[in-house]
């Protein structure tokens, strides 16, 4: 049986559709969750992706966070379920409490369309277990409120206990602290991700196929778990 | 609490000599005299408010009409399209069952005033355009020109403006695939901000902006009404900068960009569900707009309850209801047992649904404000009998000074040593440089189905996954060729777009245009804005892409200076498989660097001219239409078989600047020889050319496929090594373009 994987829409929500390519290129079935239901479907990881959640009106993120299907969502990802949150997503994440720190104004304070090296530091998550340690690959970063902040102490613990997905390689686009692109929770099951790896899954779309590994992780850890 | 009283149409006609503010509406005496016929009494508030902003310019095209007729009589037949002028965007058959919409409209006014806010709405308003012809928006292009580049106003505008597309555009979830921006002094006070979007739908999901079936429903859907833009089209689009444009502030709408992406949603599956019979955007003229043209396309009447409009401040009264531009709204025509189904989608998006009225039989377009009657007109005299003007049209006495000024005069450089600097100067020149400052904010990414965007010659959009149909997009314009000469500047602007779709390997289709003119009052703009459309109707004619549509937009000019004529022309082509896209970096070392095309000593109105000499004078290139056609023929045939790695059309800064351009783009250098005198063949800007990369042991195929078009090929060179070479000339590094070209932005704006 094909891999079931959620995507969630929030109104606002923008790249729900490439998530839900980037899925189905991988070899799974995306399933379409709506910010209104209260039942994630039995489904074995759910995808948040970019956009503009309820406008980020008041904050990136700071909405989206209460909606019903994050009421079920939050003690899911407690609970071990993959959940990946990509740009917006990411942001919920962080709003929800599910991963430290939070997503501030680009240093530059533009939103930013481009590709940008990233090298994938923990391949122990079950969204990067395809990737090879350190291994350098293109995602595109598009976003205006992308860099990366926590407090000192949040950040030695992020750094001692591993928990830096993925950083910058070629360079710091946006004034995210210690290059980080992307963070887990403690347990590893939930991964935001500022940069997307959806619109790298194909050379003739974009910057190559190196975002494709995100997609391909999770099915794989699905069938192995 | 008591409501103030209202001007019904029992007053109206019991009061004929009440003064009315009809000039301060911007319309003349005749024209009020003209409203005052057709009702037979003064019009009341209400009408007033109606008539000043559908017979305003901006709305009527009254002093357009009389020219853009010739789109029509001289359109080539053309199988593919499937709705012309005169709905909101015209739409092309792409194959496959599929159809394309597009259009370009300028937004230039408003986003002077406030440059966020106005070029934010521009996107809003054309993406409304698209999705009332019931397609699915898929991208956005612009088109932008400003005052120069270190001007001081042009670091407030253009930032803003920048940013207010990015906002509107990324927030909403398009795409943005190419477009343009330029300098130059004439649009010092006056910007042009045009913005293209393009949308997708099925062949049998077109919609048409029609009333039709007595008793249905008639719902206002989107964003509350609130007093913004208030006489935007009126004011605003339709008269003269002059001192104190502070105080118009109030005219320029504010945009909601998450409201019109849930306006999209709800739209698109309402439109699925089949519960739409006629539609119409709320953009100029608001509910003035949308009633009386959904009442007058359908030939039906429609009756309206105006104090049922939700308000987002309850003081308004019926005229400013009527004349509000709060952006996010539509209008929608339901049939009365699909009104709860209606509704629930409306709900499912968090959009207001609200019926204010309903589709009558009686021809008349009634209005009630708390029951009583504020308007009673034939909508057809609002929406489509507006008045129309045969302005008077005159060449203006400099313009044989500025053909006889020939360029020929200018010193030239020849040295190996001027030439690689005049190269240097011109790639770092604002118009010419790399435009990443801007282009970085724009998403151009979201959906996925971005093939090719800027700095390519045309954004292309891949449409169908399985199949890998897709389309290609370029717009163009060039207002220095226009001045020299408004008939051949136009063909030349078409000329540019159409070879530009085609070097990615697209068939080129259909035309929308976006013509931006100063005052109609001025005979000498009448001049060129006739001789504009009429170079642009013939040459449509002579390549064979009809005009699906376009809009119309005078008064750019600050006091009594104009600026350059300065038509826009958007292009769209049909690629059968994007697969066999041609982007312009050059990828592999060892192809053969090849010109298309003939190069003559022109530079009438070249950008070297204007970079070198401060100079804009003698005649543009030379249009040959004919070449511009077998060159296309050639460069999309070249395509398909897989000939080319590279192409690049050649524009402004000509051979030297194409190239340059194509070494930066595939991070790659290249080692060309020039016959005859390098400097012409360099920076010439004859038109109907392209340079392009051919696959190694491809040219003789290229040769053959030339030959049977009769389109000239002569080899350059060969992609090699990380610099251009110009044998005997000079020799740049591909790092050393890259500074020239890459520092000018961010040293002017941040």
């Amino acid at each position: 049986m094909t891999a079931r994987v959620g995507v969630i829409t929030f109104p606002g929500s923008l790249d729900d559709v490439d998530a839900a390519r980037a899925v189905t290129r991988a070899g799974g079935q995306p399933v379409p969750l709506w910010h209104g239901d209260r039942d994630l479907r039995g489904l074995a990881a759910v995808i948040l992706p970019g956009g503009f959640s309820y406008g980020d009106y008041l904050r990136c993120g700071a909405i989206a966070r209460f909606s019903p299907v994050m009421t079920e969502l939050i003690p899911a990802a407690r609970d071990g379920l993959p959940v990946l949150g990509i740009c917006n997503g990411f942001q919920i994440l962080c709003e929800a409490h599910l991963l430290p720190g939070a997503l501030t104004r680009n240093a530059g304070l533009r939103f930013i369309d481009r590709a940008v090296r990233v090298r994938i530091e923990d391949t122990k998550t079950p969204w990067t277990g395809s990737y090879a340690p350190d291994q350098e690959i293109t995602l595109v970063l598009k976003s205006g409120e992308g860099a990366y902040v926590a407090d000192a102490p949040a950040l030695s613990r992020l750094t001692s206990a591993g928990q830096v997905v993925a950083r910058y390689a070629g360079g710091n686009p946006n004034g995210s602290v210690g290059d980080i692109a992307g963070v887990r929770n403690e347990a590893g099951n939930v991964v935001g991700l500022m940069p997307h790896p959806e619109h790298a899954i194909d050379a003739l779309t974009g910057p190559g196929s190196g975002g494709l590994g995100f997609f391909s992780s999770v099915l794989r850890a699905m069938v192995d778990g | 609490m008591s409501r103030p009283p209202v001007d019904t149409v029992p007053a109206a006609a019991a009061s004929p000599g009440q003064p009315q503010p009809y000039a301060e509406l911007g319309l003349t005496s005749e024209e009020y005299e003209r409203i005052r016929a057709l009702l037979g009494r003064r019009p009341t508030d209400a009408e007033l408010a109606i008539y000043s902003v559908m017979w305003s310019e901006h709305c009527s095209y009254k002093s357009s009409k009389v020219h853009l007729r010739r789109f029509a009589e001289t359109a080539p037949p053309s199988p593919a399209l499937l709705a012309g002028m005169g709905q909101n965007a015209g739409v092309v058959d792409i194959g496959q069952g599929y159809a394309v919409t597009f259009k370009i409209e300028s937004h230039n006014h408003p986003s002077y005033v406030e440059p966020f806010q106005g070029a934010a709405t521009g996107v809003g308003g054309i993406v409304r355009d698209i999705l009332a012809m019931g397609a699915r928006p898929v991208a956005v292009l612009d088109s932008l020109r400003f005052g120069p580049a270190d001007a001081l106003d042009t670091r407030r505008v253009l930032p803003g403006v920048v940013a207010g597309i990015s906002f509107y555009g990324n927030c909403l979830g398009l795409p943005n695939i190419g477009g343009e921006l330029g300098f130059d002094p004439c649009y010092r006070g006056n910007p042009l901000v045009n913005a293209l979007c393009v949308g997708v739908m099925r062949h049998q999901d077109l919609k048409l902006a029609a009333a039709r079936g007595t008793g249905s429903k008639v719902i206002l859907f989107g964003s509350r009404t609130g007093p913004d833009g208030i006489g935007g089209a009126s004011v605003l689009a339709s008269a003269t900068f002059g001192g104190s444009d502070g105080a118009k502030r109030p005219s320029v709408q504010v945009g909601d960009p998450f409201m019109e992406k849930l306006l999209v949603e709800c739209c698109l599956e309402l439109y699925a569900a089949g519960l739409v019979t006629g539609i119409q955007d709320l953009g100029a003229a608001g509910v003035s707009c949308a009633t009386t043209e959904l009442a007058a396309g359908g030939g039906t009447g429609m009756r309206v309850e105006l104090d049922t409009v939700p308000l987002r401040d309850p003081g308004l009264g019926p005229a400013e209801i009527l004349m509000s531009e709060s952006q996010e709204r539509m209008m929608a025509v339901v049939e009365p047992g699909q009104v709860g189904a209606f509704m629930r989608i409306c709900a499912r998006w968090g959009v207001l649904g609200t019926v204010i009225g309903e589709v009558t039989g009686t021809g008349r377009l009634e209005m009630t404000w708390h029951g009583e009657p504020v308007v009673d007109i034939d909508p057809g005299t609002a929406a489509d009998e507006g008045p129309v003007y045969h302005r008077p049209v005159a060449r203006a006495a400099a313009q044989d000074r500025l053909l006889a000024d020939d360029p020929a005069r200018l010193a030239r450089p020849s040295a190996g040593p001027q030439l690689r600097a005049t190269l240097l100067s011109l790639l770092a020149w604002p118009s010419l440089a790399d435009k990443s400052w801007v282009t970085e904010q724009y998403d151009r990414h979201v959906r996925g189905n971005t093939v090719l965007a800027m700095p390519e010659d045309a954004g292309v959009l891949r449409v169908d996954e399985q199949t890998g149909l897709g389309v290609a997009l370029a717009t163009d314009g060039n207002g220095r060729f226009c001045l020299l000469d408004p008939y051949a500047g136009t063909q030349l602007a078409l000329a540019e777009a159409y070879r530009n779709v085609a070097a990615t390997g697209a068939v080129p289709l259909a035309v929308t245009n976006c013509l931006n003119f100063g005052s109609p009052e001025d005979p000498g703009v009448m001049w060129q804005f006739s001789e504009a459309v009429r170079g642009l109707a013939d040459g449509c004619a002579t390549l064979g892409v009809p005009v699906t549509g376009g809009n119309v937009s005078f008064y750019n000019q600050t006091d009594s200076e104009p600026i350059h004529p300065t038509p826009v022309v958007g292009v769209l082509g049909v690629l059968a498989d994007v697969t066999r896209r041609v982007p312009i970096g050059l990828r592999t070392e060892g192809s053969t660097v090849a010109l298309l095309g003939r190069t003559g000593d022109e530079f009438g109105g070249s950008v070297w001219a204007q970079v070198a000499h401060g100079h804009c004078g003698g005649h543009p290139p030379a249009v040959d239409l004919a070449a511009e056609r077998a060159l296309a023929a050639v460069l999309t045939a070249a395509a398909a078989a897989g000939l080319l790695d590279a192409a690049h059309d050649l524009s402004e800064g000509g051979l030297a600047i194409a190239l340059a351009e194509c070494c930066l783009a595939g991070g790659r250098g290249c080692q060309v020889t020039v016959t005859g005198d390098v400097f012409t063949q360099l920076f010439s800007e004859s038109a109907a050319r392209a340079v392009v990369a051919v696959r190694p042991g491809r040219s003789e195929a290229l040769a053959a496929l030339a030959a049977e078009h009769g389109v000239p090929v002569t080899d350059l060179g060969v992609v090699r090594g990380d610099s251009l070479v110009v044998t005997g000339s000079f020799d740049i590094s591909v790092d050393e373009l890259a500074a020239a070209h890459r520092g000018t932005l961010p040293a002017l704006f941040g």
